[in-house]
């Protein structure tokens, strides 16, 4: 399943077992990295950081398969765990020891909740990740001149932040870029949710007065920011809807932290 | 007349302990109600969260200025049980100040240290009636809050004005005391010299100095025994109110769950199911392996929580805790932009189920059902499935409480044994279960992504 080789390369975890080698790291993609239109972007760009700083990765490729996360939230504890045993038994069938998702709500079941059925990897979100490449030099974002002056506020995932208490690392990432950081009113543990977790992503909302998504969108547009920087698939389309309801899309732009960081390089 | 007082003082301390220890015992039965769950582990961690989060009152410091007003009637109520212990202690012995004479150079202050908190308390409690009435906080209003209709507003009315009340006593109880001990007025007089005049209640004294002296008795002693009587009957009034938390706070915050936030609890009964079902060795959550006979079988009741007696102990004890601040609602995205869940109301809800079951033990007996549910019955599935999990509620629970915990029970009710999730959430399941994604997508083409990488940005 590689890729051509023309510069970016995708191996496996099936190519890697064959040739008899073991990666460094297993990305784990997710479904909305998989099937997403606008998400694959998010994963194309990770991986063109991870061929860039040259680790060794790799994919599960046709062999992942959902965490199971919205199916346990939404209370189908058998699906759930369905998911999680078939996915315990690839990852542990690979010896798998690091995992890195670009998904936070994959990052807390692999992490949390997989180990009481027998699945313990070292798991880190993509932020965390990109935070040690940022720190040990190996990602240096080359043009400072194209962040200059761009107002960048970030907004909390739940399942990063408050689940898992990450609220540093997507800043830092974001603090490489040179931009001008502004932040909500609503941040870190008492940040906003986009509305989609614990399975809203997959129905229509209550009704209400108004959705969350756009409740959260007014406040990110309340501190003037051109960019909405995310760091999950979820609130990467809730943030997005919001600014398209209203009608803000030609001037603001929704990013995941990788993006950015792959556009800073050149990637 | 002095021997009456004592009696009856004595008489009205033993009913009043006599009624505690039994609500005590009714509601220890119903928290009782709930799964065993095991919160005795790692007892260090468990102290020092207790320390920080109930004792240091961490989480009330997130906003400083209530915080601090908290922080005011929360010394003040500890501080001043020394206090009550005098109060107490002279009632059976019929004495009067009995610690004055003995700890003689520290008295006085002590004494002030007690007037300063009841002033304090006094000034945060009228404070907090004005939040509520006159600057109107959101999350404390009916209007706005349907679960605060009725009895939990006036119930928190009662609570400030008690103890506005209780406080207006012991303040003014101390000024009659300091002007009949001026005049040297019986017993009163013996402490000329040991007892001088308080920090506070020194400028209470001219409201008395016109009074007679069998006047200022009676008002002493009516001063005397209506803070008393008033604090036994607010000890016996907190077993009922939300004011329980004075109590529960404590054991609640130790209790409190440990793991990440988002890790949501396993269910082991299912670990079994999914390991036959996949040809799997069955393990026991322990990791010891059980054969086909099905030894050490894994108790099955109902798969989720309809009822307050699927729910674990910690959530009942939980809800017995709440003090219905809100905090949790005022956090809640959901509730945030309208829809029906409130945090809030799914942990009143929860008690005021526990106790419908409480008044049908004692009308019908111990053994009485009743055919209502939590699930239903109070909590609807709107507002079960308004929530994203997000946690803010948990955050945002000065005690540490975890209404989400509840939630996620009862939606794994209506899932797994009612079939009844939203027809969009049964979709997303099927998909799960047939294409490996919460979409409909074919499996084969989840790894097409790669194709683009090399494509130009």
């Amino acid at each position: 399943m590689t890729q051509e080789v023309k510069t970016y390369t995708v191996p496996t975890m099936a190519d890697m077992a064959a040739s008899g080698e073991e990666p460094e790291i297993l990305f784990w993609v997710g479904c909305a990295g998989s099937f997403d239109d606008r998400y694959k972007r998010v994963t194309i760009a990770f991986v063109r950081i991870l061929n860039h700083v040259g680790i060794k990765f790799a994919v599960l490729g046709p062999e992942e398969a959902c965490t199971g996360d919205p199916a346990r939230r939404a209370g189908n504890e058998f699906l759930f765990q369905m998911q999680a045993m078939s996915n315990i038994q690839v990852l542990n069938g690979y010896n798998v020891k690091k995992i890195v998702t670009a998904c936070p709500h994959c990052f807390n079941t692999l992490k949390n909740e997989y180990p009481e059925l027998g699945g313990n990897y070292e798991v880190i979100h993509h932020s965390q990740f990109l935070q040690g490449l940022i720190n040990e030099g190996r990602v240096r974002v080359k043009d400072g001149q194209s962040f200059k002056g761009r107002r960048i506020t970030f907004h909390d995932s739940c399942y990063l932040g408050r689940a898992n208490k990450v609220y540093e690392a997507p800043r830092d990432v974001l603090a490489a870029l040179d931009a001008d950081l502004v932040e909500m009113k609503r941040v870190r543990a008492n940040g906003l949710c986009c509305g989609a977790g614990g399975g809203q992503y997959f129905k229509e909302p209550e009704p209400g007065k108004k959705d969350v998504n756009v409740e959260r969108v007014e406040e990110a547009l309340g501190t003037g920011a051109d960019t909405i920087a995310v760091a999950c698939p979820f609130c990467m389309t809730m943030m997005s809807d919001g600014v398209k309801n209203k009608n803000r899309e030609d001037s603001v732009r929704v990013y995941d932290i990788s993006e950015l960081i792959a556009q800073g390089q050149g990637l | 007349m002095e021997i009456f007082q004592q009696i009856l003082f004595v008489a009205a301390l033993a009913a009043t302990a006599w009624y505690i220890t039994k609500r005590i015992r009714l509601i220890s039965r119903a928290i009782k109600l709930g799964r065993p769950e095991n919160r005795f582990d790692h007892p260090d961690e468990r102290l020092k969260t207790m320390v920080l989060v109930a004792f240091g009152q961490k989480k009330m410091f997130t906003n400083l200025l209530v915080g601090s007003m908290h922080f005011v009637i929360y010394t003040g109520f500890i501080i001043i049980n020394i206090e009550i212990l005098e109060i107490i202690l002279d009632g059976i012995l019929g004495t009067h100040r009995l610690f004055a004479p003995y700890i003689k150079p520290i008295y006085p202050i002590l004494i002030d240290v007690f007037e300063v908190l009841a002033f304090g308390v006094l000034a945060v409690c009228v404070v907090f009636l004005c939040r509520r009435f006159i600057a109107r906080v959101s999350r404390l209003q009916a209007e706005r809050h349907r679960e605060l209709r009725g009895w939990p507003i006036s119930d928190a009315t009662l609570i400030l004005t008690a103890e506005i009340l209780l406080m207006i006593a012991f303040l003014t109880w101390n000024a009659s005391d300091s002007v009949l001990r001026d005049r040297g007025v019986g017993h009163y007089g013996e402490l000329q010299r040991i007892v001088p005049d308080f920090l506070v209640s020194q400028y209470l004294k001219p409201l008395f100095s016109g009074f007679s002296d069998t006047v200022l008795v009676v008002y002493e002693r009516t001063a005397w025994w209506l803070h008393i009587l008033g604090i036994l009957a607010f000890a016996i009034y907190v077993t009922y109110s939300k004011h329980l938390h004075i109590a529960l706070g404590f054991p609640n915050v130790y209790f409190s769950d440990l793991q990440p936030k988002g890790e949501m609890q396993n269910m082991p009964e299912i670990t079994k199911e999914v390991q036959l079902a996949l040809g799997l060795p069955v393990t026991t959550s322990d990791g010891t392996q059980v054969n086909d006979n099905g030894e050490q079988p894994v108790e099955v009741g109902r798969f989720g929580a309809k009822d307050v007696q699927d729910l674990k102990w910690i959530n009942l004890m939980n809800a017995y805790s709440c003090t219905e601040c809100g905090r949790c609602t005022a956090a809640c995205p959901a509730n945030i932009t309208g829809k029906k869940l409130s945090p809030r109301k799914i942990m009143m809800d929860t008690r005021d189920r526990l106790e419908e079951i409480q008044h049908g033990w004692q009308t019908h007996g111990n053994d009485y059902k009743d055919d209502k549910s939590l699930l239903n019955d109070y909590i609807t599935a709107e507002e079960l499935n308004a929530c994203t999990t997000c946690q803010a509620c948990i955050n945002a629970c000065p005690i540490n409480i975890n209404p989400l915990d509840i939630i996620l029970q009862l939606r794994r009710y209506r899932v797994m044994e009612e079939s009844q999730a939203p027809a969009s959430w049964n979709a997303m399941f099927s998909n799960i279960e047939n294409n490996m994604a919460p979409w409909k997508f074919s499996p084969s083409d989840r790894f097409n992504w790669a194709d683009q990488v090399n494509d130009a940005k």
